[in-house]
């Protein structure tokens, strides 16, 4: 298992953001990249959507399940990452790297001291 | 608490995933699911398939009782050397399990069983054997281990030493044994290969042997895309006590040539083939990205017309393939619907791979 990074955001569904600016970047975590298997198939929002928090916003498919990744912030979405449409398993090799999915410029930035630290979410779900 | 085979710590030493599979603790995988997948196509792994269930037939009746209990027809098996694929069938003409069924020596027939239906077999064939002089031996003495892919002749040989340097003459589904091992050129995969039977106390040594010689582990993960690649039913999904060969795409395992043979079945069969089919399994692949899931409905001009058995995606291929049982007067495009969106699928007659190569043919071209 990868160590879940310090200076990270988490949310229950298992997303992680990382905040540069009024600009979050969101992936999924390593637990959950880990749960799903090996990924074949990534469905991304467009740029230009816009979402409040906890709207579903991408799929990740695996041979074995399909799961929703949910926006844990609210905002337009401003960049996708197209790579995943080609090596969806960038995923699963580097969840928090160049596996992130998209990028959010955020409408509410308080909302991100609603999530977990690293610590928090190790404790709850990787121990 | 999960069975496990003579193989569990082997498992347990190259990091397999375990899951429970029909109450036995199986690797998944041993990492990647993708790269095993692809390694049996390009050159050989092994399964452990220890958990499916070895019967013995033996007795003066053994021949008769399974002409009348199995739907093929052991007759075929005219020498003690092959195997047969077939399955056995309730009086409704209902699958009870998909079997392959080895002819050993006169009056010595052995019956491989999937490990979910071990119980309700044994008790179905001991039921039906009553008026017969046969016995009935579930041999927990003795473990499998599929060795498949484009090197397993070669390979096993290497392992097996000079005394098994038949196996390279051996055709598929026929079988030789020596020394309590017995190895028929049979598997799940699509691919060439053997499947092993071997006493459970020289199972680890040969599991390492095979180690040793390059033979990487595969887990059921992978077993489950290769089989569907191969365009091979899986019992519970693809097939049940619900569903006749005729709709199932085994036809071709049933045998009605011998008219005075009434094997369990029959009639149903018959009169089923006489009111006409209504469905048919077939083979599904969808060009858009995705992945296929297992239950999906299929759709035609805004009705269901089917659902999806066995779905999944196809790492040779790179695109997701399902096996559907669908109405047969469908010739129309057909489609599934995914978050809200209709995505059309192909339809297609199974296998979609065969030895390593897109094999398939579509159906309802427009």
């Amino acid at each position: 298992m990868q160590e879940n990074p310090e200076h990270l955001y988490y949310s229950e569904s298992h997303e992680w953001v990382s905040v540069n600016g009024d600009v979050a970047t969101i992936g999924i975590t390593d637990h959950a990249q880990a749960q799903l298997g090996e990924l074949v198939f990534v469905e991304l929002p467009e740029v230009g959507d816009v979402l409040d928090a906890g709207d579903e916003i991408a799929v990740v498919e695996s041979v074995k399940t399909a799961s929703d990744v949910y926006t844990p912030v609210s905002g337009e979405v401003v960049e996708i990452n197209d790579a995943l449409l080609e090596e969806p398993q960038l995923v699963n090799d580097q969840p928090y790297a160049e596996g992130w999915l998209f990028k959010i410029k955020l409408e509410k930035p308080a909302q991100v001291e609603e999530l977990m630290s690293a610590a928090e979410y190790t404790e709850q779900y990787c121990e | 608490m999960a069975k496990q085979t003579p193989l569990y710590t082997e498992h347990q030493r190259a990091n397999a995933q375990l899951v429970d599979f029909a109450g036995w603790d199986m690797p998944l995988h041993y990492g990647s699911q993708i790269q095993e997948h692809h390694h049996v196509r390009q050159a050989v792994s092994m399964f452990d398939v220890s958990h499916m269930a070895v019967l013995d037939v033996t007795g003066t009746d053994s021949y008769k009782f399974l002409r009348y209990v199995l739907a093929n027809d052991v007759a075929k098996l005219n020498t003690p050397d092959r195997a047969l694929y077939t399955c056995l069938l309730n009086p409704q003409g209902g699958i009870i399990d998909d079997l392959i069924v080895y002819y050993l020596s006169e009056n010595y027939y052995r019956i491989v069983l999937n490990a979910s239906r071990r119980e309700v077999n044994f008790a179905w064939f001991t039921e039906q054997s009553t008026a017969f002089e046969v016995s009935l031996d579930l041999r927990e003495d003795l473990c499998i281990i599929a060795v498949q892919g484009p090197k397993a002749i070669a390979t096993v040989i290497e392992v097996m030493g000079e005394s098994w340097q038949e196996l390279a003459q051996l055709k598929p589904f026929h079988t030789m044994t020596q020394d309590n091992i017995q190895i028929a050129r049979t598997g799940y995969t699509g691919e060439d290969g053997v499947e092993i039977i071997v006493p459970a106390d020289e199972t680890i040594l040969l599991w390492q042997r095979l180690v040793d010689a390059g033979v990487e582990p595969c887990g059921l993960g992978a077993r489950d895309t290769l089989r569907l690649e191969a365009g091979l039913n899986l019992y519970g999904a693809d097939m049940t006590t619900k569903t006749s060969p005729l709709i199932s795409n085994l036809a071709w395992t049933v045998s009605f040539k011998d008219p005075s043979r009434q094997f369990i079945g029959r009639a149903a069969l018959e009169a089923e083939q006489a009111k006409g089919l209504k469905q048919q399994l077939v083979g599904l692949i969808m060009e858009d990205k995705g992945v296929l899931r297992n239950n999906q409905a299929v759709f035609c001009e805004g009705e269901q017309i089917g659902e999806i058995t066995s779905g999944s995606f196809s790492p040779t291929l790179g695109q997701a393939i399902a096996l559907a049982r669908i109405n047969t007067d469908v010739n129309k495009s057909v489609y599934i619907e995914r978050r809200g969106k209709k995505i059309s699928v192909k339809i297609v007659r199974p296998p979609f791979v065969r030895f390593g190569e897109k094999v398939y043919e579509v159906y309802n071209e427009e």
